[in-house]
């Protein structure tokens, strides 16, 4: 076993891919200097070669689409956008062509691209240093969206993703970085098989999340478990294609939901989370009204007081467990 | 708008027979032939698109043959092509298989994309055509970066990106450019200027109606050609894509053209471009680079008009035979749309 925080683990994973698969190349801005995406992505310039390891000019479409197209003729490249705000001048690359061609082509082509975006906020960056996208991609037929919350899943899903043949959007937290846990040696997994998973049993109450928001749960959980609340906390992991069967079978078992996301609530993940439940449950299974903590419609503020009440706390979680189980 | 393109872009001009000295006879008879069979073939589609045979929209390039056709003539089934929404002439002219083009363009499953993609979604690997789409400019990216991997595999392949004067107002192309120049990539940026994007002439949306001033400041090679000569779009290119194989970074060509339709589907009268006269279409008609290449042909005593009537019935012939197969094929299965989404 060895000792990782979230971002050395998916260092890990650049490193186990860039040494074991000669056809897999990262491209992006920053990659020369890395600084801005944390200890995630130290010194592989230096280790694998400026060819492999390609820093960009400031284009990020053109990156994007150049990745997509390398991945037509056999790569596996590794696009880093190191805020996901940035990733929104390439998403023709995406959305049109990334997410289509299999399809459109009846199946011929497979552009295995992975598409890092790193969702990155706080510190009064402001509106557009901040977003959480992951609800656009997941609603993308052809795209498959990943959202690691721990530090095994930070290592082990971007391996996971690139060895995939479909296009995949990776979506790290800055605010993760900091997880620590033991790993054992790398185990490649077939990504086409990653499913949610129960990260805590629990009986009074199913809270679903994925990426920082899990780490909320998960925190919430802990807490509430001192008050002698039962959390049962389910961690998405894969938000596109959503496998549901294990999220229905903790909201059966518990009867009470909480969801949990990064994202604004309307038109959001937290949504198509609970419709997907409330559709396969009976009517009468539910104890009481389904609920969610997601941001407000609004974008980020960049003053510190209206930051910190714009963000989801642990606190805010542990609170609308209470409500609900108090209704 | 300035005119940089002098008499390239003047429709009374560049009528007579094109220049073929030195030229193989071998060639000139396959680039010929495959230009017949091209025009042929569009006309097949664009007048079953007309009598609702065809239920899509179909992008013909009638009239502008000579650049699909000279530029493949130095091409090999190791590169990858990207096409554009106007596409067929890209393709048939690295795999002239019509039957599998009204497939697809019928949307059966026995097409070129087995009936999933229709005119505007094309796909051939096994002969470099690694596909086309209708987002203007959605493939120039895409072209570089199949270079970078090329270059990266160690290969002589390039890439290759066919582009119109339209899509050079799209963002994306100018980063491609830069992209393409800064990391030396083996791509060939072919720009099909035939002065139209949809019903816009560029004279609405541009400054200059040359594309090659973005060769120049992106400091790529260029050169601008007759795009109605497929003896000089072959030459040309050749020059080009042999630096380009032999790891000079990309090239850019320039071919001033002109399309007889309108933008989509059969008609070509004006109301389908502002600026677009029956007079200039009667013009460019003029300036068509089979009738110029083949009056050069006669004239050099290389070719004859029984030789082409005879090329022309077995065409028609051939093309009857596949048009009737394809519309007897199957569509694809009922499970089709959700089994391709992911591999």
């Amino acid at each position: 076993m060895q000792k990782y925080n979230y971002g050395t683990a998916i260092l890990a994973a650049f490193e186990y891919l860039l040494e074991n698969y000669p056809e897999v190349f990262v491209i992006g801005q920053g990659l020369w200097s890395p600084w801005y995406v944390g200890n995630s992505m130290t010194d592989l310039d230096k280790k694998f070669g400026i060819e492999r390891v390609i820093d960009t000019p400031v284009s990020e479409a053109a990156c994007t689409g150049a990745a997509v197209g390398a991945s037509l003729v056999g790569m596996k490249p590794i696009v880093v956008h190191p805020r996901m705000d940035f990733t929104l001048y390439a998403m023709d690359a995406i959305v049109n062509q990334a997410a289509k061609w299999s399809h459109m082509l009846g199946g011929q082509s497979h552009p295995g691209v992975t598409i890092r975006s790193i969702i990155n906020r706080g510190g009064e960056q402001g509106a557009q240093h901040s977003q959480a996208l992951h609800a656009w991609f997941s609603h993308v037929p052809g795209l498959r969206v990943v959202m690691p919350s721990t530090v095994a899943d930070a290592r082990d899903l971007l391996i996971a993703s690139v060895l995939c043949k479909d296009p995949v959007m990776y979506i790290d937290d800055r605010w993760l970085y900091e997880q620590e846990d033991e790993l054992p040696p790398v185990m490649e997994l077939d990504l086409t098989t990653q499913k949610p998973v129960v990260s805590l049993i629990g009986s009074d109450v199913t809270i679903i999340a994925s990426g920082h928001s899990s780490l909320l749960a998960r925190e919430a959980a802990e807490q509430l478990g001192d008050e002698k609340i039962s959390v049962e906390v389910v961690d998405v992991r894969v938000l596109n294609p959503f496998h549901t069967k294990e999220i229905i079978e903790s909201v059966k078992k518990t009867r009470n939901l909480l969801v949990v996301d990064s994202g604004w609530i309307s038109g959001g993940f937290s949504a198509e989370i609970i419709a997907k439940v409330v559709e396969n449950l009976p009517v009468d299974c539910l104890k009481n009204s389904p609920a969610r903590i997601a941001l407000p419609d609004a974008p980020a503020p960049t003053s510190r007081v209206l930051e910190k009440a714009y963000y989801t706390s642990t606190n805010d979680v542990v609170k609308a467990v209470k409500k609900i189980l108090n209704n | 708008m300035k005119n940089h393109l002098n008499g390239l872009s003047n429709p009374k001009k560049y009528h007579e027979p094109i220049s073929i000295n030195n030229q193989n006879i071998d060639i000139l008879r396959s680039m010929l032939g495959l230009m017949i069979l091209i025009r042929k073939t569009e006309q097949k589609i664009a007048m079953s698109r007309k009598n609702e045979l065809i239920g899509g929209p179909v992008h013909l390039s009638a009239g502008q043959e000579a650049v699909a056709v000279g530029i493949s003539q130095n091409l090999r089934n190791t590169d990858s092509v990207f096409g554009t929404h106007r596409s067929h002439a890209h393709l048939l002219a690295l795999n002239p298989d019509y039957y599998k083009l009204f497939a697809e363009v019928l949307g059966k499953e026995t097409g070129f994309s087995k009936g999933m993609g229709g005119s505007m979604h094309l796909y051939d690997q096994p002969s470099g055509f690694y596909g086309s789409v209708p987002i203007v400019a959605g493939t120039v990216a895409l072209a570089v970066g199949a270079a970078m991997a090329l270059k990266m595999q160690n290969t002589d392949g390039i890439g290759v990106s066919y582009l119109g004067d339209g899509a050079t107002e799209e963002g994306v192309v100018h980063e491609s450019f830069n992209l393409a120049k800064i990391q030396k990539a083996p791509v060939l940026f072919v720009i099909e200027n035939n002065l139209f994007a949809s019903h816009m002439h560029i004279s609405l949306r541009q400054p200059s109606d040359m594309i090659s001033r973005f060769a120049i400041a992106n400091d790529i090679p260029y050169k601008l050609e007759d795009g109605n000569d497929v003896v000089s779009v072959a030459k040309a290119s050749k020059e080009l894509i042999d630096d380009i194989r032999a790891g000079k970074g990309p090239g850019f060509i320039e071919l001033v053209t002109y399309r007889w339709y309108g933008h989509v589907d059969w008609r070509d009268d004006v109301d389908v471009g502002v600026d677009r006269s029956l007079d200039d279409i009667d013009n460019w008609r003029a300036r068509d680079p089979i009738l110029r290449l083949s009056k050069s042909m006669i004239k050099a005593k290389m070719w004859s008009i029984e030789q082409e009537n005879d090329l022309n019935n077995m065409l028609d012939k051939g093309i009857q035979t596949a048009w009737e197969k394809a519309m007897n094929d199957p569509y694809p299965s009922s499970d089709a749309t959700l089994k391709y989404v992911y591999s």
